[in-house]
This record gives C-alpha cells, sequence and structure tokens, in this order.
C-alpha cells in the first residue's frame, strides 16, 4: 500500500512559497554582487588578505589563541559530560516507559538549553563573568549539557535491561547497577557521542570570541576591526588547520572505538 | 571476579586501581586546560559580579510585551527565517553541481574498472573545494562578508549558502555512492548521459535521504542564522545583539522565547516531513 502523496505535494508547494515569500522580502542585491564593479571590490578586498601574517612573534601569539580555543572547547565538552550525568539520569524514563512529572521538566531544561546557540549564551554571560575564555567555555557548557542530557537519557533508555535486572535481583544499590550494569553497555554510544560533540564544540570554541568570549575568534574580530589583514588571514589559517587537526583526532579515536568494539 | 553466590566472599571490584589511576591522570590533565582558559568559577561568586549577574537575571522578567517591541521581534524573527531559507537555497544551488561533479557514481571512466587519471582528479579538486568551504565557519565567512557588501541580510545568505554549500555537497556525494549503483551504472554502460543516469538511476533511491538532510540543514540554518545576526547580518541575532548591548533584560526574555519557539517548531516541521517519507 503505497501512503497518500498529497501532503508530500502540499509540503514541496509550502517550501516553494516559503523560499518564494524568504526572497521577496529579503531584498538581496544579489545580482548587484556580480556586477565589475563590486566583482573589482571583492577582489581588491580578497588581495588584502595577501601574505598573511607569519612572523615568528604572531605565529607565537596564534599558537598561544589556538591553544586557549582547544582548552575551551575540551573543559567546555568535559564540564558539559559532568552536567549531563547529573541531568541524565531523572531525565530517563523507566522501563515501563512511565510519564512521570520529573522526566518531563528535566528534558524541558535539557530543550531549552540546547535550542539557544553557544554564541548568544556567551553574550549573555558576558554580563556574569566578563570578558575572556572563562564566558565562552561556561557558554559551551551549558548548550552542550542540553545535546548531552537529552543524548544520554536516551542512551540510558535504549540500553538492554538485561545485566541490570540481574543485578537488581540480587540486591545491589541502585547506584552500583548503574556503574557496572548500565554504564558498561553505554560507554563506547556515550563516548562517540562525546567525541562528536568535540568536533563542533571546537568550531564553536573558535568564533565565540567575536563577542569577546576568548579564543581565536577574539583576535579575528580585533585585528579585522583594525583593518590588519594580514593578521586576519593568519587567525582564519589557524582556525583551520585547527578544526582539521581535531576532525582527523576525533577519526581517528572513533576508528580505534570501532576496532576495540570488535 | 568473586563466583557469585559465595558467602563472606568480598565484594570488590578488580580493575579498582586502574579505574582510580585513570581519574588520577585525568586530573593531573585538567589543571592547564582550567589555567589556558582561565577558568575561575568562584570569581562568578563575588559579591560585585554576583550583584551584576542577579540584576541582570532579575531584569529578565516580566518580559517585554509593548506592541511595537513585539512587532519588531516579529520581523526580525521572519528575517531570521527568510535568511536562513535563501541561504539554503543558495547553497542548494552551489552543493548540487559540487555534488554530481564529485560523485564516483556516475563516473563512466570507472566502468571498465578504475577510474581515468584526469576524471579522478577533478573529483579530488571538486571535494577539496568543498572542504574548503565548509571548514571556514559560517560566522567568520559573514565577518568578511559584511566588509564587502555591508551591514544587513545579504552578507547572512551569502555566508550561510558559502558554509551550507560544502556541507550539502559532501553530504550528497556521500549519498549518491550509498545507494545501490547499479541502476545507474546500466544506464551509463548503454550510453545515457550522466544527468539522465543521475535523474533515472539515483535520485529516485536517494530522494527521501537527501530532503531528509536538506530539511534537516534548514533547521541548523534558522539557529545560525540568529547567531550570523550578531555580526550584523540582520534578523533576530541583531536585535538580540543590541538588547544585550543595553542589558534590556526584559527585552533578552521576549526574544529568547521567540527563538526557543522558533527552534521548536522547525524541529517538529522537519520530523512532521521525515514521517510524511516513509
Amino acid at each position: 500500500m503505497t501512503p497518500p502523496r498529497w501532503p508530500l505535494r502540499m509540503a514541496g508547494i509550502g517550501a516553494l512559497m516559503l523560499v518564494a515569500a524568504s526572497f521577496w522580502t529579503l531584498d538581496l542585491k544579489l545580482g548587484d554582487l556580480l556586477a565589475p564593479s563590486s566583482l573589482a571590490a571583492m577582489g581588491r578586498f580578497a588581495a588584502e588578505f595577501f601574505p598573511p601574517d607569519l612572523s615568528p612573534a604572531f605565529v607565537a601569539r596564534l599558537s598561544r589563541g589556538a591553544i586557549e580555543t582547544l582548552a575551551m572547547s575540551v573543559l567546555g565538552t568535559l564540564l558539559a559530560v559532568a552536567l549531563a550525568s547529573l541531568l541524565c539520569l531523572p531525565a530517563a524514563r523507566g522501563a515501563g516507559g512511565d510519564r512521570a512529572a520529573g522526566p518531563i521538566a528535566v528534558r524541558l531544561l535539557c530543550n531549552l538549553l540546547r535550542s539557544i546557540p553557544e554564541l548568544v549564551w556567551a553574550s549573555l554571560l558576558l554580563v556574569a563573568a566578563g570578558l575572556g575564555p572563562m564566558s565562552g567555555t561556561l557558554a559551551l557548557a551549558l548548550h552542550t549539557t542540553g545535546v548531552f542530557g537529552r543524548l544520554f537519557a536516551e542512551a540510558i533508555e535504549n540500553a538492554p535491561p538485561g545485566p541490570a535486572q540481574a543485578l537488581r535481583v540480587q540486591g545491589t544499590r541502585e547506584s552500583l547497577v548503574l556503574l557496572y550494569a548500565t554504564l558498561p553497555q553505554v560507554a563506547p554510544q556515550l563516548l562517540s557521542y562525546i567525541l562528536y560533540r568535540w568536533e563542533n564544540n571546537i568550531r564553536a570554541a573558535a568564533i565565540l570570541g567575536v563577542v569577546g568570549a576568548g579564543g581565536l575568534g577574539q583576535m579575528l574580530a580585533f585585528h579585522l576591526g583594525l583593518f590588519q589583514m594580514g593578521r586576519a588571514a593568519g587567525v582564519i589559517g589557524a582556525m583551520v588547520v585547527l578544526v582539521y587537526g581535531v576532525d582527523l583526532a576525533s577519526y581517528a579515536a572513533r576508528r580505534t572505538l570501532v576496532r576495540s568494539r570488535d | 571476579m568473586t563466583p557469585p553466590g559465595v558467602p563472606g566472599a568480598p565484594l570488590r571490584d578488580p580493575a579498582w586501581p586502574r579505574r582510580c589511576a585513570v581519574l588520577a591522570v585525568a586530573a593531573v590533565l585538567l589543571w592547564p586546560l582550567c589555567v589556558a582558559t582561565e577558568f575561575a568559577p568562584w570569581r562568578l561568586l563575588e559579591p560585585r559580579s554576583l550583584a551584576a549577574s542577579l540584576r541582570f537575571l532579575a531584569s529578565f522578567l516580566p518580559p517585554a510585551l509593548a506592541p511595537d517591541f513585539l512587532a519588531r521581534v516579529a520581523l526580525g524573527a521572519w528575517r531570521t527565517i527568510a535568511i536562513a531559507t535563501c541561504g539554503t537555497v543558495l547553497a542548494l544551488a552551489l552543493a548540487i553541481p559540487l555534488a554530481l561533479g564529485a560523485t564516483a557514481a556516475l563516473s563512466i571512466s570507472s566502468i571498465g574498472g578504475r577510474m581515468a587519471v584526469v576524471p579522478a582528479a577533478v573529483r579530488q579538486c571538486l571535494r577539496a573545494a568543498m572542504v574548503a568551504l565548509r571548514t571556514i565557519p559560517e560566522l567568520v565567512w559573514a565577518l568578511l562578508l559584511v566588509r564587502v557588501v555591508g551591514l544587513g541580510p545579504t552578507a547572512g545568505v551569502l555566508a550561510i549558502g558559502l558554509t551550507y554549500g560544502g556541507m550539502l555537497g559532501k553530504v550528497y556525494a556521500e549519498i549518491l555512492e550509498s545507494v545501490d549503483p547499479q541502476p545507474a551504472r546500466a544506464l551509463l554502460m548503454n550510453g545515457s548521459g550522466r544527468l539522465h543516469a543521475f535523474l533515472h538511476g539515483l535520485l529516485p533511491e536517494a530522494t527521501p535521504e537527501l530532503t531528509s538532510y536538506t530539511v534537516y540543514r534548514w533547521e541548523c540554518a534558522i539557529r545560525s542564522s540568529v547567531v550570523l545576526g550578531f555580526v550584523g547580518a540582520g534578523g533576530l541575532g541583531q536585535e538580540m545583539d543590541n538588547s544585550v548591548r543595553m542589558l534590556a533584560g526584559d527585552e533578552i526574555a521576549t526574544m529568547l522565547l521567540v527563538f526557543v519557539a522558533l527552534v521548536a517548531g522547525a524541529d517538529l516541521l522537519s520530523a512532521w516531513l521525515r514521517r510524511l517519507q516513509q
């Protein structure tokens, strides 16, 4: 039996209308962009980035910024793991799929944390934590806590219940059941979530500085503001290297994870 | 492992020393991280900064509901959606040719065995172009584009288009390579062109996955377009940035609520579309 086709058609027509309305109301001057004069201006702008500033003194500053960014992403992710471990237990529904108020409230909190982007958190946290990488780290931690809280809770819910039940009938305490039955089963999955989010967070950490939350982004905003394009190009290069390096490291870690499981 | 049920046997975790050692090493490694990020949470609790935070938080309630402010927020929210939508369309325009060029499933020269040198090189170049587009974050693209095209939604649309073009192109190429290659190969072997092989051999099978990924990316684009507003690309983000600068908590509260509703709405819509396809 094939499903009725009209909802799909309606969705398609809706999407087309959305696109038309968006282009109509935004009044983008995309045509002007392709005019020779603006193309020339763009070319001049791009040319200013060359050569990138790679003097030893600046590279030293770049590497300090890169280390700060890297540390922000790692610490932010770890803090989120710690916070989400606290949240995921009350967020996980019991074996019967009960609809208690507790899990729903905690899930709502996770959704709230998750749907506010890191950069928005950072700009709000600047009021409390001041300019600097700590605001960025906390912002990453808050957003990622929301993401992890839900993922961890789902992983715990979906873990095969057998081993936990075996310990429970022996009278084992609930905390030990979690540590020795549930956690070992979901650990590989949680680890791969954590690695995946770390990749995301290094990208976020690189740009959080634009609002003043430290790392390479802050350097980029600073040098662009002073029209030091060569230095800005250096910062962008450092960002690309950092993001690419973390991707490679995370990919390698995941490969070993998969192999060790087989 | 102690055999279960032996009375009086010590209940000891055999891996205990190793677990403790791992935790200790982790704690030592944490220290430089805290130094590098100037991480000192107790600074949040100093009387002065605590008072500032509490004042800021207290100003969130009640949310601002003045009619002219709400009208501004509604316009900002629509512009955010519109920037995300136009950006996604631009990304599609970029990604479809890149993906068609890069996917090995449409290679004619590889029918007889290995792909020829020139097409392989072209495909590698296209892949590298997509990597370059998506490794530069959209916010950086927007920061640069704001200087070229000026403040406003055009910079945001272009930034989303460029970054998401690279992402969509990569994933499209992977999806096209993951479906059954036989129909397309049969068409190519019988002399049909690559476009026909794509339209009749690959697309029918790949459509559900391609659309659901595209809708998912549109959802992400809404989140991005709010963030891009913070560097002057218009929409809800720009309004939010202004309110944060003025520490107008009541306005921030309203905008955060609108934004959360926006994201939840996009989430529901894309979940509904995915269900529709199955």
